[in-house]
């Protein structure tokens, strides 16, 4: 990564049911972190699971946030809502577990693989959700 | 005078271009960035599962035509996508794919066909080696 930029902080934010800006926040993630140079990969793996967590927002919430915080060894997404929560963790982390309404199905989302997309390509991930109150996950993706 | 212009498979991959003639297609956009040499493809309408396994320059065809296939096609460094049956996608998708340089294909034949000629044609998956694997003989991961 550029040795000019220290560290960086970004906050973009993010409507439930907006569909038509959904990924706004993503692509926006995904060229700051070209523009700093970070490496290829790992702005692939960021933009995959940010991409993903900002679906979750848009399918399931009311509203959110999306923040990117970079230095040197790491990049940090935390993405953050208001909505209904994750109800099982362990249940919705399946591979093909889903909630999601028929109609976000027909859009391509709502398979059951955005939770296991976000662990697989982050090196360490943390949920915390409340029901009714909403979700926060928070993904690290260390600097080769 | 016939036109003379012929587009060829390389042991590296084949160009979005010769993919649009594989599949009788047209471009909707990004015509000009159509000699970008692809070396896998992946067919599929979800895009979780596109976002799970497909490579970056990849071409993916798909029957879904909204933005999030743009979308996630930019995630992915994607270079093409191939709309199948024909289905044109709304100003708003092409817009956004145009902004991307994206290259949008439009291909007559269903999701099935369309894989089918270009897997035909050589050009393999995203969990095979890629054409320049094949070519380099590196092994398959």
């Amino acid at each position: 990564m550029n040795d000019t930029v220290a560290s960086l902080h970004f906050k973009f934010e993010v409507n439930g049911g907006d569909f038509a800006k959904a990924g706004d926040a993503s692509s926006r993630v995904k060229k700051i972190l070209q523009q700093i140079g970070a490496d290829q990969a790992i702005i692939r793996r960021v933009a995959i699971a940010c991409y993903e967590a900002e679906m979750n927002v848009v399918i399931h919430a009311r509203h959110g946030f999306v923040v990117l915080d970079a230095d040197l060894e790491k990049i940090i997404i935390v993405v953050d809502d208001e909505g209904p929560g994750i109800e099982d963790i362990e249940l919705a982390m399946t591979p093909g577990y889903s909630t999601a309404p028929d109609s976000v199905r027909e859009m391509g989302f709502g398979a059951g693989m955005g939770l296991p997309n976000m662990k697989s390509c982050s090196n360490e991930m943390e949920i915390h959700s409340r029901r009714d109150v909403g979700t926060t996950i928070r993904m690290v993706f260390e600097n080769a | 005078m016939e036109d003379s212009f012929v587009s060829k498979n390389t042991d590296h991959g084949v160009t979005l271009r010769r993919i649009c003639e594989i599949l009788d297609g047209h471009f909707v956009c990004g015509e000009e960035r159509a000699d970008q040499i692809i070396s896998n493809a992946c067919g599929c309408d979800l895009m979780s599962d596109v976002l799970a396994f497909t490579r970056p320059g990849s071409v993916l065809l798909t029957g879904l035509t909204n933005s999030q296939v743009v979308r996630t096609a930019e995630m992915l460094d994607l270079k093409g996508v191939v709309f199948v049956r024909d289905k044109h996608p709304d100003e708003h998708t092409l817009q956004m794919a145009k902004s991307i340089h994206l290259v949008v294909i439009l291909s007559p034949y269903p999701l099935y066909e369309s894989c089918g000629r270009l897997y035909a044609a050589g050009i393999p998956g995203c969990l095979e080696q890629s054409c320049d694997e094949r070519h380099s003989g590196i092994a398959s991961f």
